[in-house]
C-alpha cells in the first residue's frame, strides 16, 4: 500500500466520516431534546434518496433543483412522523414510544416496498461529480471532494444555527433540562418540530452524498448506514453535536480501512457494528463527549 | 451494642463533598433523629448505609460486621430496611402483593418448586401471606389489600411504605422524611405509630425528618448534619440550644440576635 | 373449595382440548392445521417474550436470535446424518455434529437449553442497562447472532440454510408446548418470584431496597423467556421443514412484540389471544399480496403489502391499544362465573345496580 493510495483511503473515509457524522448529529439532536432514538432516521435518510429520484425521474426537475426539494419534503417527512408517531407518546412510558419508532421504521421502509418497488435503483449522478480530480499526485473523486467541502459548510452553518440563534438556544435548552425550559417559556412543539426538521435534513443531505457515492438506491438501504451513525452518535456521546461528528469520522474511517486491509471479514462486517454499538453500550454509554 | 457504625465515611460528587469524614454510632433500640438543612447529606448517608452508594472512604459497620460495599439487597438481608423520601411503591401492584414482595428474599426455596406448588413452597408461600396480612392489619391497612396501591391516599402510602419496609424483617429501620406533606393530626397519628412499631417489632429506628415536632416529640437523640458534617449530637434539649445548630439553620444573624 | 372446583374446570377443559385436538389432527386440511401450529409457536413466543418485556419490564428485542439458536440447535441434533451431506454439500458439517442423531424430544430440549443459556449471556451483562439502551443492546446480539449464523458455513451451513427436514411438528406437540409455557409461566409469575419480577418491572431501586436480587432476577426472566423461544424455533423449524437464518431478523422479533403489546404487556391471556389472531391476520394478509379477484376484476398482488399492512396495525395498537385488549384483566373462571351472571340476568332484563 502506497503513499497515494492511502491518501485516496483517507479521502473516502473522511467523506464517508462527514456522511456518518451528519446522520449522526440528527440522532443526537433528536435525542437530546426528545430523549427519544428516532428508530426511524434512517429510513428518513432513504426516503430522501426517493425523493430526489422522482424529482428527476417523474418530474425531469434539474438535479440540483431535485436535490433542494428533496430536502425540503425530507425535513416535512420528518415533522410529519414526529406529529404522528412521537408527539402523541409524549407523555406514555418509554417503550410505547420506542415501540413507535420501531413501527415507523418498518412503515417507511415496506412502504417503500410498495410504491416505489423492492429492487435496486440507479441514482443519478451529475456529469460534473464524475471528473477525477488529481490533487498532489493524488487521484480524488470530485464526488470525495465536493462532499467534504459541502459538509464543512454544513457543518459551519448548523454551528451558527444551535448556537448563535434563538432557535438553538431553545433547542440546548429542552436539551438540558425539558421540564425547566418549558416553565422559561419555551415553546416546546416548535422546537422539537424544528429539531425534527434539522435533523431529517442533515439525513437528507448525508443521503444524497451517500447516493451519489453508491448509486444503488432500495428500500432498505437506509437500515445500515442507519446503524453506523447511530453507533457513531454513542462513541460520540448522545446529545453531543461534536461528539457525533468525531464518531461519524471514526466509523467512517474504520469502514473504509476494513474493507481496504481485511476483505475476507466482509460478511462479519454486519455483525462487526453491532459489536462495537452493544460493547459501547455496556461499558461506556456515556461515550467520548456525552453526559451521565 | 451497636447496631450501626459509621467510621470517618466521606463521599463525593465530582468536585462535591456531600459526606464529608463523618462518623455516628446507633445503639440497640434507640430512636434517633437525623436533621440538617436541605443538602447537608441526610439522605446520601442513608444511601450508603443501605449500599446504594459505595464510600470514597471509610467504613460502615452493621451488628458489628463491616458492610461497605456490599450490594443493597445483601444489606437488606442482614436487616437494613429503609423507606423513601418520594414514596417509591409498586405502584402497579396490589398493596398485599407490595408487603408480600418483601418477605421474598426471606424464601428459602427454588423456582421449580414454586412452579411446581410442591409443600416446602407452599408452605412458606401461606406464611408469607401470613405475615403480610398481620403486618397490614398493624398499620390499618388490611381492608385495602387488594386494592392497587397506586389508588391509595398519600397517607396510606406512606403507612403502606412502612409495613413493606417492615416485612423484611429489619433490625434497623431507616425512615427518610415519613411526615412529609401530612397535616398535623396525621402527624401525631404518625408519631404514635413509630413509638409502637419500634416497641412491637423491636427496632432500632433512625429517622431524617424535617418536621421538628416530630423529631423534639419522639427522638432520644438527634444527630445535626450540615455541608456534609456532623456539627452537634446529642438529646432534642442540648441540640434546640446549642448555637451551631442554630447557625446552621437560621444563619449568623439569627443567633446573635437570640 | 372454590380452588378445587377451578382446577377440576381446568382439567375438564384441557381434556376437551384435546379430543379437538386430536380431532383437528386427523381431520382438518394441511393448510388450517399449519395456521394451527403457527399459532401455537406464536403463542409460546408471546407469553415467552411477556415474561422479560411485560413482567419484568426489560425491553428485550432479542427474541428472534434465541428463536434461531434453538431452531438451529435442534435441527442439527435430529436431522440424520444422510440429510445432512446433502445440505451440507459446500463446506461439510463439523464433527461430531455430523455424525450425530438423536430424537425430536432431546434435540428440542437442548436447543432451547441453549437458548436460554443464550438468554443468560445476554440478560447478565445488561443488568445497568436502561430502557432505550437495552432494547437497542439485546436486537444487536440478535443481529450478531443472525450474521454469524449466516457466515458460520460449517456449523449451520451459511446463508444456504437447512432445508428438507422432517416434520415432528403437529398439533400435539406445538399446542403441548404452547399450554405448557403458559403453564410454567403463568405458575412462575403467581408466585414470590414473579412479584419479585413484577416488583423490578414497578421500581427497580425500591425492589433492591427490599432484598431483591436483580441480577437473578433479570437473569432469571431473560433464561426462560429465552429458552421457551429456543423451543418455538425448534418446533418452526421443523414444521416449515427449512431453517433460513435471515428470516430470524427484527421483523420477525417485532411480530412478537406486536402480540404482547396488542395482548397486554403483563397480561398472559390477552397474549394467547393475540398470538392467534395475528397468527390468522398474517395469513389472512397473504391474500393482499396475491393476485385476488374482486368484482370480477382480476387484480395483481402487490407485494409488501403483507407487511404494510402490518406495520400500520402495528403503529395503531402503539398509538392506541397501548394497554392491551384486556388491560389488567386475566382469564380465571371466576371471571367466567361473573360474567355469566352478568350475562344471564341482564338478558332476563333484571335491575342492574
Amino acid at each position: 500500500m502506497d503513499w497515494t493510495m492511502f491518501l485516496q483511503h483517507l479521502a473516502n473515509g473522511i467523506a464517508l466520516g462527514f456522511v456518518f457524522g451528519l446522520v449522526a448529529i440528527g440522532y443526537t439532536l433528536v435525542y437530546g431534546v426528545v430523549k427519544l432514538v428516532n428508530f426511524a432516521h434512517g429510513d428518513i435518510f432513504m426516503m430522501a434518496t426517493f425523493f430526489v429520484y422522482y424529482g428527476i425521474v417523474l418530474f425531469s426537475f434539474p438535479w440540483w433543483l431535485a436535490f433542494l426539494i428533496g430536502i425540503f419534503l425530507t425535513a416535512l417527512l420528518g415533522i410529519l412522523v414526529e406529529k404522528v408517531a412521537y408527539k402523541p407518546l409524549r407523555n406514555a412510558p418509554r417503550i410505547s414510544s420506542l415501540c413507535s419508532a420501531i413501527g415507523m421504521s418498518f412503515f417507511l421502509e415496506n412502504f417503500a416496498v410498495v410504491f416505489f418497488g423492492g429492487r435496486q435503483k440507479a441514482f443519478y449522478r451529475p456529469e460534473v461529480l464524475n471528473k477525477t480530480l488529481i490533487v498532489g499526485g493524488v487521484r480524488m473523486q470530485m464526488v470525495t471532494v465536493v462532499t467534504i467541502l459541502v459538509c464543512v459548510g454544513v457543518l459551519f452553518f448548523l454551528n451558527f444555527l444551535v448556537y448563535r440563534t434563538k432557535m438553538g438556544l431553545a433547542m440546548r435548552a429542552l436539551a438540558y433540562d425539558f421540564d425547566t425550559a418549558k416553565l422559561m417559556g419555551i415553546h416546546v412543539d416548535r422546537t422539537i418540530t424544528f429539531t425534527f426538521a434539522l435533523g431529517s435534513s442533515l439525513a437528507a443531505i448525508s443521503a444524497i452524498f451517500w447516493a451519489l457515492r453508491y448509486p444503488q438506491i432500495w428500500p432498505f438501504m437506509g437500515v445500515f448506514p442507519g446503524w453506523r451513525a447511530f453507533t457513531a452518535a454513542i462513541i460520540g456521546g448522545v446529545g453531543s453535536i461534536k461528539g457525533a461528528l468525531v464518531g461519524g469520522f471514526l466509523i467512517g474511517m474504520i469502514s473504509v480501512l476494513l474493507v481496504a486491509f481485511l476483505p475476507d471479514v466482509a460478511g462479519y462486517r454486519d455483525a462487526f457494528i453491532f459489536v462495537i454499538l452493544v460493547l459501547m453500550l455496556l461499558f461506556k454509554p456515556t461515550g467520548l463527549f456525552g453526559e451521565a | 451494642m451497636n447496631m450501626l457504625k459509621l467510621e470517618k465515611v466521606t463521599k463525593r460528587f465530582g468536585g462535591l463533598i456531600a459526606v464529608n469524614d463523618v462518623s455516628m454510632e446507633l445503639f440497640e433500640g434507640e430512636l434517633v433523629g437525623l436533621i440538617g438543612p436541605n443538602g447537608a447529606g441526610k439522605t446520601t448517608i442513608f444511601n450508603l448505609v443501605t449500599g446504594f452508594l459505595r464510600p470514597d472512604s471509610g467504613r460502615i459497620y452493621f451488628q458489628g460486621q463491616d458492610i461497605t460495599g456490599k450490594k443493597p439487597h445483601e444489606i437488606t438481608a442482614l436487616g437494613i430496611a429503609r423507606t423513601f423520601q418520594n414514596i417509591k411503591l409498586f405502584y402497579r401492584m396490589s398493596v398485599l402483593d407490595n408487603v408480600r414482595v418483601a418477605c421474598h428474599l426471606r424464601l428459602r426455596s427454588n423456582v421449580f418448586s414454586a412452579v411446581l406448588g410442591l409443600s416446602k413452597y407452599s408452605a412458606q408461600e401461606r406464611q408469607m401471606t401470613h405475615e403480610s396480612l398481620r403486618l397490614l392489619e398493624a398499620v390499618g391497612l388490611l381492608d385495602l389489600k387488594d386494592e392497587k396501591a397506586s389508588a391509595l391516599p398519600y397517607g396510606h402510602q406512606r403507612k403502606l411504605e412502612i409495613a413493606r419496609a417492615l416485612a423484611t424483617k429489619p433490625r434497623l429501620l431507616l425512615l427518610d422524611e415519613p411526615a412529609a406533606g401530612m397535616n398535623p393530626e396525621e402527624t401525631s397519628e404518625l408519631m404514635q405509630f413509630i413509638k409502637r412499631i419500634r416497641k412491637e417489632f423491636d427496632l432500632t429506628i433512625l429517622l431524617i425528618e424535617h418536621d421538628m415536632k416530630v423529631v423534639m416529640g419522639i427522638c432520644e437523640r438527634i444527630i445535626v448534619l450540615d455541608h456534609g458534617s456532623v456539627i452537634a449530637v446529642g438529646t432534642p434539649e442540648e441540640v434546640r440550644n446549642n448555637p451551631d445548630v442554630i447557625r446552621a439553620y437560621l444563619g449568623s444573624g439569627a443567633y446573635a440576635r437570640g | 373449595m372454590k380452588k378445587k372446583y377451578s382446577y377440576l374446570l381446568t382439567i375438564a377443559s384441557l381434556l376437551v382440548f384435546f379430543l379437538f385436538i386430536h380431532y383437528a389432527q386427523t381431520h382438518f386440511d394441511a393448510y388450517v392445521l399449519r395456521i394451527m401450529n403457527v399459532a401455537a409457536i406464536y403463542v409460546i413466543l408471546g407469553v415467552s417474550l411477556n415474561l422479560i418485556n411485560g413482567f419484568t419490564g426489560q425491553f428485550s428485542l432479542g427474541h428472534a436470535g434465541f428463536m434461531a439458536i434453538g431452531a438451529y440447535t435442534s435441527a442439527l441434533l435430529y436431522m440424520s446424518p444422510e440429510l445432512k451431506a446433502v445440505n451440507f454439500f459446500m463446506k461439510p458439517l463439523i464433527w461430531p455434529l455430523n455424525q450425530i442423531q438423536i430424537p425430536f424430544f432431546p434435540a428440542l430440549l437442548i436447543g432451547g437449553v441453549l437458548a436460554g443459556l443464550m438468554g443468560f449471556l445476554v440478560g447478565a451483562p445488561c443488568l445497568r442497562v436502561k430502557g432505550d439502551y437495552l432494547a437497542i443492546v439485546t436486537y444487536g446480539f440478535s443481529e450478531i447472532i443472525r450474521v454469524l449464523f449466516n457466515n458460520l458455513q460449517s456449523v449451520t451451513n451459511g446463508p444456504l440454510g437447512l432445508k428438507g427436514l422432517p416434520t415432528y411438528t403437529n398439533l400435539w406437540w406445538s399446542w403441548g408446548w404452547a399450554i405448557f409455557t403458559v403453564f410454567f409461566i403463568k405458575r412462575l409469575v403467581e408466585s414470590s418470584y414473579g412479584r419479585a419480577l413484577k416488583a423490578i418491572r414497578d421500581d427497580e431501586e425500591a425492589a433492591e431496597a427490599m432484598g431483591i436480587n436483580l441480577f437473578f432476577h433479570k437473569t432469571l426472566a431473560f433464561t426462560v423467556g429465552a429458552f421457551f423461544a429456543g423451543i418455538a424455533g425448534g418446533l418452526l423449524g421443523s414444521l416449515v421443514m427449512t431453517i433460513d437464518p435471515n428470516a430470524f431478523n427484527i421483523m420477525l422479533t417485532f411480530q412478537i412484540v406486536l402480540i404482547v403489546l396488542l395482548g397486554g404487556l403483563g397480561n398472559i391471556t390477552g397474549t394467547v389471544i393475540t398470538a392467534v389472531l395475528i397468527t390468522v391476520l398474517m395469513e389472512w394478509l397473504r391474500i393482499v399480496e396475491s393476485p385476488m379477484k374482486i368484482f370480477g376484476l382480476r387484480i395483481q398482488g402487490i407485494p409488501g403489502m403483507r407487511m404494510l399492512i402490518f406495520s400500520v396495525v402495528l403503529m395503531i395498537a402503539v398509538l392506541f391499544f397501548r394497554h392491551g385488549i384486556l388491560g389488567d384483566r386475566e382469564f380465571s373462571w371466576e371471571a367466567v362465573g361473573r360474567f355469566l351472571k352478568r350475562f344471564s340476568s341482564f338478558s332476563k332484563g333484571e335491575d342492574q345496580k
